[in-house]
């Protein structure tokens, strides 16, 4: 690791935008202004003490934070090592983490006076904490999602309808996350003036990427105060599932500077991580590229062409990465790994069976990362793996996967 | 000179305006879209502005979202882009060609060379949506370096304070996007449009061409009258996506054609 390059790990990024070689503001001119408003914006509200006000006042009556630091006690006995701790963001408002960024998002729409809110989502947890908290303010939204998911993720679909929401399914390129956001930013640039884009993680043009990991650091500035209350000390190694990188950095990014901490970030391998490029892990099997209006690694062919990424996760099926986890990568700070469908699927049973717990399949995924390497590690060892989501919108997915009739 | 200072003095000489027609290279496969590129200067086509192919063009609408996976299925890569510019220069060394796109395959392929690559090929200028002037550093300025013109997309959204950076490193003409939107969406109105084109050109000494949401020979002229010249793409890729034959997407573009020089 190049540590004498850094002071910190966490001042990024630069005045352009940047980690390193990744970020920046890749976007077409009509959306150019607009972004530099939200940047002003956002400034103004980081240190303005009446929008954290605002934020911790729902963060704890609306979202139900802060979310329990949990020892689940019967899967560390099972795996036979580390002691395993999960940061339960899976009981906040709307099931995800996804709510916490949202959050912090429509109020800066409505102090930059936007009526219009615009969303895409893969899983539909981003669409339906979006469609939730514009229920709430009373603002028009509109969610794109891909065809394919739509498919896929029918309960969350519903979902937003109720809330108010309108979901309209996008049949570009294969239908999935990627080609929301693409039909994202079509609207957004044939209706700046009234729209906010909500993006759902922290990729996207700066400032999204930092904004979001801000917002979604709320995570792990709550499991700092709750390890220490626990253990009397840092977790020794935490653990997050990555589709675009949000509830990983929300979780990382408060530990980014405590050298002694390791951190995994968990990419969705598929089908598995080979030639036949049937995965979504773009940092373990891309390469830097220019997508969504930032650098980062993408999965790509040999001349630039975007590929379509694929798991059995709807929410990690995108095939780019925030780009600050592709500097975190670059620099050593963090390591990313990939696990398969059928890895992701066991974790998710396991879970149900010995916590209690019915995982979404996306932190499902960094539960096996944790069955891998738990029993391999000291019972004093801590880790923290991030439950971001709870499964209740897999479960036709998963029933589809384990051959089960749900009709009986 | 570059080739598109030298058209549009030639032009002004005449007293016409410019008209710039789109087309997505290799739609719908190779050898058909070399036929129609290499037809367009006969069919009245002052600059030709050859898309290049991208799986996620965020500024483009369905017409020319379809045109270029049309083009990748049929096997189109950035060097069949180049070697369609190389196979028109063989045949006409005026006419001057724009390149536009998105920046990833340009990125992939490595900026310098596909610098040198495009301007050994006949590449006269670089339209890339994705890069605003924030980003110049990436490609805008190694262009101008290498003699390309780096021609910049300015928008109703671009404001007083902001023009003079969005014309700051901009050669060749600029580009007036008419409507915010995508490609092949609302209609240009020439009673919003003219004024903006006088006020970029009032900022800049440019010229200054219009696109976005013109489609008929009669819009490209009452377009082409407050402006320097127009650009038609969606409404000639829509005839090559419906299957018409070489001939007749040439005489319709003919057609668009001698609307915007009757301006
Ligand atoms: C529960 C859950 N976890 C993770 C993700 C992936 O997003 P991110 O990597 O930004 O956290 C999603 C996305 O929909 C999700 O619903």
């Amino acid at each position: 690791m190049a540590e004498d390059l850094f002071n910190s790990f966490m001042s990024g990024p630069d005045e352009q935008g940047r980690f390193g070689q990744f970020g920046g503001r890749f976007v077409s001119e009509t959306l150019m202004p607009l972004i530099l408003d939200l940047e002003a914006e956002y400034e103004k509200a980081k240190t303005d003490p009446t929008f954290w006000a605002e934020m911790d006042d729902l963060w704890a009556n609306y979202v139900g934070r802060p979310s329990p630091l949990y020892h689940a006690e019967r899967l560390t006995r099972h795996l036979g090592g580390a002691k395993i701790y999960m940061k339960r963001d899976e009981l906040n408002h709307t099931g995800a983490h996804k709510i916490n960024n949202v959050l912090g998002q429509i109020i800066l729409a409505r102090r930059m006076g936007k009526t219009r809110i615009i969303a895409e989502t893969g899983a539909g947890q981003h669409g339906v904490a979006t469609a939730t908290v514009c229920a709430k303010f009373g603002l028009k939204c509109i969610v794109y999602m891909g065809a394919h998911d739509v498919e896929r993720q029918a309960p969350n679909v519903f979902r937003m309808r109720l809330l108010g929401a309108t979901v309209i399914p996008v049949t570009s390129g294969r239908g999935t996350l990627k080609d929301a956001m693409n039909d994202a930013l079509r609207d957004w640039v044939t209706n700046v003036r009234d729209t906010f884009y909500c993006i759902g993680t922290v990729a996207g043009p700066h400032p999204y990427p930092a904004m979001v990991r801000d917002f979604q650091s709320i995570i792990g500035k709550e499991v700092r105060e709750q390890m220490a209350a626990a253990e009397g000390r840092l977790p020794d190694t935490l653990v997050a599932a990555i589709g675009g990188g949000s509830n990983a950095m929300g979780l990382f990014y408060p530990f980014l500077d405590d050298k002694d901490v390791r951190i995994i970030g968990v990419e969705a391998g598929g089908k598995g991580v080979n030639a036949k490029m049937e995965h979504c892990a773009s940092l373990t099997g891309g390469r830097p590229g220019v997508l969504h209006g930032n650098r980062t690694y993408l999965l790509q062919d040999d001349d630039g062409q975007i590929l379509e990424g694929f798991s059995i996760s709807a929410g990690l099926d995108y095939p780019g990465i925030g780009p600050e986890h592709s500097w975190l990568h670059d620099v050593g700070r963090a390591e990313y790994v990939a696990i398969t469908d059928v890895e992701a699927l066991e974790a998710f049973q396991l879970c149900c069976l010995q916590e209690g717990i019915i995982p979404a399949l996306e932190p499902s995924h960094a539960l096996a990362h944790v069955m891998k390497i738990a029993p391999k590690l000291p019972k004093d060892h801590l880790i923290c793996m991030n439950m971001c989501g709870r499964g209740d919108k897999d479960i036709f997915t998963v029933a589809r996967h384990l051959g089960f009739d749900m009709k009986i | 000179m570059s080739r598109i200072d030298a058209k549009f003095a030639e032009l002004r000489q005449d007293g016409k305006k410019a008209f710039v027609a789109y087309v997505m290279a290799g739609d719908p496969d190779f050898d058909t879209s070399l036929a129609i590129v290499r037809g367009l200067p006969a069919a009245g086509v002052d600059i030709i502005e050859l898309g290049m192919p991208f799986t996620d063009p965020m500024a483009d609408g369905p017409t020319i979202q379809l045109a270029g996976q049309r083009a990748l299925e049929a096997g189109q890569t950035l060097e069949k882009t180049l070697q369609i510019v190389r196979e028109l220069r063989q045949q006409d060394s005026t006419t001057p060609v724009v390149m536009m796109g998105y920046y990833n395959p340009i990125f992939s392929r490595g900026v310098d060379r596909f610098l040198s690559d495009a301007k050994a090929a006949g590449v006269d200028g670089l339209i890339v949506v994705d890069l605003p002037p924030e980003e110049d550093a990436e490609l805008c300025i190694p262009a101008q370096a290498a003699g390309m013109n780096f021609i910049r997309l300015a928008t109703p959204t671009t404001d007083d304070r902001r023009l003079p950076k969005v014309l700051q490193n901009t050669s060749g003409f600029v580009y007036y996007v008419s409507i915010t939107g995508i490609t092949g969406a609302a209609n240009a109105e020439a009673g919003d449009v003219g004024p903006e084109v006088a006020r970029i050109k009032a900022a800049s000494g440019l010229p200054v061409v219009v696109g976005f949401g013109i489609k008929t020979p009669e819009a490209a002229q009452t377009i082409a009258n407050v402006a320097d010249g127009v650009v038609v793409g969606s409404a000639i890729v829509e005839r090559i996506g419906k299957g018409a034959p070489v001939a007749e997407v040439l005489a319709f573009v003919r057609s668009l054609a001698d609307g915007a020089h009757r301006a």
